[in-house]
């Protein structure tokens, strides 16, 4: 895809003027940093910082039958939202495989609002659309909407009444109306923020301006790839992807069983059943060397046993961490691997979610 | 972005010093500035041969691991082990203690295959 051809979110000329590095991703332009990724991870971690999510797709499903529709379309149980709460869950294909993992908050009695990731917009779409019921209202409003994620363990110093964790409240913020949810990919107390894209430049803008004394940073997706990847949160197209199951990726919390019926319901069953063949695990190299990247191969005593699927130099322990599908035989918490990078192997070790706790 | 005019410079963003009948290489502010972070440097084996545009190291970012070329053909006399400790010397001194490897050359002519100062400036824009 050209330049030319890549869309732009409405923050685009902020980015640009904060000299933002921009990179194609999931069919946008995004900044990938700013000053750079360990700094800006750091923000996070000790501070606070602002991250544009304005790609990601956002729909609106209403109607009197909403609740019990989607039920069947996601694997955790929107039964067990009040309004103004939100969930973690999956929409799996016939297979049980993974199409898209996303947060799926109730905002009214007969409404919801979810947020999916930027590249499955079209595809997650189609998917509802195509298996929509009577007195459903299905709507895309991503192209009318922005978000940004305010992350960090200061965020409720720039904030008033923040809504509790994994809620969601509608506020008037000077002359704007937008969705605060207590929500984020860190690992940090964090807020994610939608409002009508006319908002987004104003917003931001006042979200720095406001977070001046803190030193609130924007940040891009290096640092949200390697927040995420430290507390072991999943990313779609790397962990996920329509071959893997939930519970395969270790996230089988998010997948309720008890349900009657959501696509994919019987593969899960028998997943769950027989245990999968292969597992989603975190490792940690055990000496200093090359961090680990996507695709490189998986050994236990010379054996070929699994791919990594994350990988980094973790900022926070300043060591190469990353995530890995190996046989389920092998996928032992403190059982030793060997990664193979470019043609040598370097010791690693299975280890528990997440890699990075907060000492 | 600096760009001393006294080194040479590969379209790849390695920068070569010569000294005598051999080259010393790094890579260039504007590529450790893209990079941002670097976290690893694999560096070539000592008295390996080497031709012109042969991947010979390795640098990592958190982001990407990125290959080093040999500028010109030759052999390598010369690793710079302090990277090995400090990987981050890429960032802070590129065109000084951040240096990666020094070869010996087999002809001082592939040199004029190089870019001057002026030239990579003129790409990097």
């Amino acid at each position: 895809m050209t330049e030319a051809a890549q869309k732009k979110t409405p923050l685009y000329d902020e980015h640009v003027k904060r000299g933002a590095k921009m990179v194609p991703f999931a069919g946008w332009l995004m900044p990938v940093q700013y000053t750079g990724i360990v700094e800006e991870h750091q923000a996070v971690r000790n501070n606070v910082g602002i991250f544009d999510i304005s790609h990601m797709g956002q729909f609106v499903i209403s109607g009197s039958c909403a609740a019990t529709w989607l039920n069947t379309m996601l694997t955790n149980s929107i039964e067990k939202l009040d309004v103004g709460q939100g969930q973690y869950t999956f929409l799996l294909n016939d297979a049980g495989g993974i199409i898209d993992d996303l947060i799926a908050y109730r905002i009214g009695d007969t409404k919801f609002l979810l947020v999916v990731n930027a590249a499955c917009v079209e595809e997650d779409f189609a998917w509802l659309d195509r298996h929509r019921s009577e007195n459903v209202n299905l709507g895309d409003r991503s192209a009318h909407f922005g978000g940004v994620a305010i992350q960090g363990p200061r965020v409720a110093e720039l904030f008033v009444n923040l809504p509790a964790r994994n809620h969601i409240v509608d506020v008037e913020m000077e002359g704007m109306s937008v969705s605060i949810a207590r929500t984020g990919y860190t690992g940090e107390d964090g807020i994610e923020v939608f409002f009508s894209a006319k908002d987004a430049v104003n917003f931001w803008n006042t979200v720095l301006e406001k977070g001046k004394d803190l030193g609130i940073k924007p940040c891009g997706l290096g640092a949200r790839d390697t927040l995420r990847l430290e507390m072991c949160y999943p990313l779609n197209g790397s962990d996920l992807s329509p071959k893997r199951n939930p519970i395969e990726a270790g996230l089988g919390f998010f997948v309720d069983l008890t349900k009657q019926k959501f696509v994919g319901r019987d593969v899960l069953l028998k997943t769950k059943e027989n245990g999968p063949t292969e597992k989603l695990v975190p490792f940690k190299m055990q000496d200093k060397g090359p961090p680990p990247r996507p695709h490189y191969s998986v050994f236990e005593n010379g054996k070929r046993i699994g791919e990594v699927t994350s990988g980094t130099q973790s900022p926070s322990l300043n060591w190469g961490v990353g995530m890995a599908y190996i046989k389920a035989p092998h996928a032992k918490i403190g059982n030793e691997i060997d990664i193979e990078i470019r043609g040598q192997k370097f010791p690693a070790t299975i280890e528990k979610k997440p890699l990075y706790k907060k000492s | 972005m600096n760009v001393p005019d006294d080194l040479l410079y590969t379209e790849s963003h390695e920068w070569i010093k010569r000294e005598g009948d051999k080259v010393r290489v790094g890579i260039t502010d504007h590529a450790q500035s893209e990079l941002t972070d670097v976290v690893y440097v694999e560096l070539p084996k000592m008295d390996r041969q080497a031709n012109a545009k042969e991947a010979i190291a390795v640098v990592e970012s958190v982001k990407a691991a990125s290959d080093i070329y040999a500028p010109v053909k030759g052999t390598v006399v010369e690793v710079n082990k302090a990277l090995e400790a400090d990987a981050g010397l890429i960032n802070r001194e590129p065109f000084g203690q951040g240096w990666i490897f020094a070869l010996k050359i087999d002809n001082a002519d592939d040199l004029k295959n190089l870019k001057d100062a002026a030239a990579y400036k003129k790409q990097i824009g």
